[in-house]
């Protein structure tokens, strides 16, 4: 059988189950696997945990599935974006663990690679490492910080081979690499789909091990942006236009 | 007459090195980017996995898939890579960034940083701010030395930390001071800001301070 799908609702099918714990890659708008995420809105599966740095924006990405109320936690670093996610916490109706961005990068990938859980000494000292083990190491204290394995991955890559070999593009790539090796069945959604041999082997980002399923996105696939920002052309360019962010 | 935020971010820009890997925060830190000396070598890094930021896109030139950690649009350069977020933090966590300049709520005089949450008010998370100050060799703060007349510079934080003695120095409006990060607490105020006296400064901060004014800012 092979691992490429129709479309999202078909490569879903059989993995969703309620109460189940969802990696979405992407950060912001930006590498996010939003036909999956609209595929398991329509599936209207419910009470379900989905790891992911952001929560999406009211009407894109997770805040779909947040207005559908089809998620009852989310394990994140910054939600500021989704007016819909701050009506729902401040009433109680939605459970959020905040991690700092890269214990929780770091709590995927460790998901991922069989370690059930590291030491770091990002929180130490804060609101962060309450409750949780402390250990010295070289004269330093660092915080025990627990891997994390989900049932589903739902990643978005620029291209795929056949195989499932993977290549993100740019900084679409963010947490997608990680969050495809740290769950059941890891599920695709790629702009462009080659076939096997055809992606130079030494310039793979996720070999074809960890993804289980594939589905190509509609060549009017819309990958939104957030914070549109431009320079003027150097004739009219005066003042400070070159800030990087 | 107090510094500008362009003021700060130049009096901050002083601090860059040639061949620095750094990390700008939101805010008054983002201006920085327009004092880097001319013949320096210096290379943004962007948590969200890109290091080598160039500036804003021209009209048209957008990419979606080419965002800054604010989630802006930028573009590369010749010098630029990209990596997943667990190698981006890698590189915070592991020491490999020169320099952290990022914005503060509070910061207590023995270098506690708290620019995160307040409770009360809807907690948004606090992105990569941790693993920021956590990881990076040198952390500096670029704040407005008050907000709403109140003092941010405290002998302690009173609301919940970022991190705990993390902050190497400060630059407000106000002046420059530095701190200890290990050892016993040590604030020192060592420039003012054109026109602000030794007796404003005292007055606009919440914690005592130690005076070593090198030069004339």
């Amino acid at each position: 059988m092979g691992k490429v799908y129709p479309d999202a609702t078909a490569a879903l099918a059989g993995v969703l189950r309620d109460g189940m714990v969802i990696h979405s890659g992407g950060f912001g708008l930006c590498g996010i696997p939003a036909l999956l995420i609209e595929a398991i809105r329509a599936s209207g599966v419910k009470d379900l945990t989905v790891v992911s740095n952001n929560a999406g924006i009211d009407d894109a990405g997770l805040g779909l599935l947040l207005k559908t109320r089809q998620i009852r936690k989310m394990v994140s670093s910054y939600v500021g974006e989704n007016a819909e996610f701050a009506r729902q916490y401040l009433a109680g109706e939605l459970e959020i663990e905040f991690n700092p961005q890269g214990t929780l990068a770091e709590r995927i990938r460790a998901g991922g690679a069989g370690i059930p859980a590291f030491f770091t000494k990002t929180g130490v000292g804060t609101d962060v490492a309450k409750g949780k083990e402390t250990r010295e190491f070289d004269g330093e204290t660092y915080v025990m910080e627990r891997g994390i394995f989900a049932d589903l991955a739902i990643v978005h890559a620029y291209m795929a081979d056949t195989e499932g070999n993977l290549v993100y593009r740019k900084t679409a790539r963010n947490f997608n690499p990680m969050m495809a090796t740290a769950a059941k069945v890891t599920v695709a959604q790629v702009e462009h789909l080659v076939r096997a041999g055809e992606l130079d082997a030494d310039h793979i980002h996720t070999p074809g091990i960890f993804t289980k399923r594939i589905v190509v996105c509609p060549p009017a696939y819309d990958k939104r942006i957030e914070q549109r920002t431009v320079r003027k052309h150097a004739a009219a360019a005066a003042g400070p236009d070159h800030l990087p962010r | 007459m107090p510094w500008t935020r362009d003021d700060m971010a130049a009096r901050a820009a002083r601090e860059l090195q040639d061949g620095f890997y750094v990390n700008l925060g939101i805010g008054i830190p983002t201006l920085v980017a327009n004092h880097v000396p001319t013949g320096f070598n210096v290379q943004l890094q962007s948590e969200n996995g890109m290091l080598g930021l160039g500036p804003f896109p021209y009209e048209g030139e957008e990419d979606a898939d080419l965002i800054n950690a604010g989630k802006q649009t930028i573009t590369q350069l010749p010098s630029s890579s990209f990596f997943d977020s667990a190698q981006s933090f890698g590189m915070i966590r592991g020491g490999h960034i020169d320099l952290s300049i990022l914005g503060a709520l509070q910061v207590g005089a023995n270098g506690d940083l708290a620019n995160w949450m307040i409770p009360g008010k809807m907690v948004k998370g606090m992105g990569g701010a941790m693993d920021l100050v956590a990881g990076v060799k040198r952390v500096i703060v670029l704040m407005e030395h008050t907000a709403g007349g109140k003092p941010k510079l405290l002998p302690e934080c009173t609301l919940p930390l970022t991190g705990a003695r993390v902050v190497d120095m400060v630059i407000s409006d106000l002046g420059v001071f530095e701190l200890a990060r290990k050892g016993p607490t040590r604030l020192v105020l060592t420039e003012l800001a054109p026109g602000v006296t030794l007796e404003d400064m005292r007055e606009k901060t919440g914690a005592t301070f130690e005076v070593a004014l090198a030069k004339a800012a």
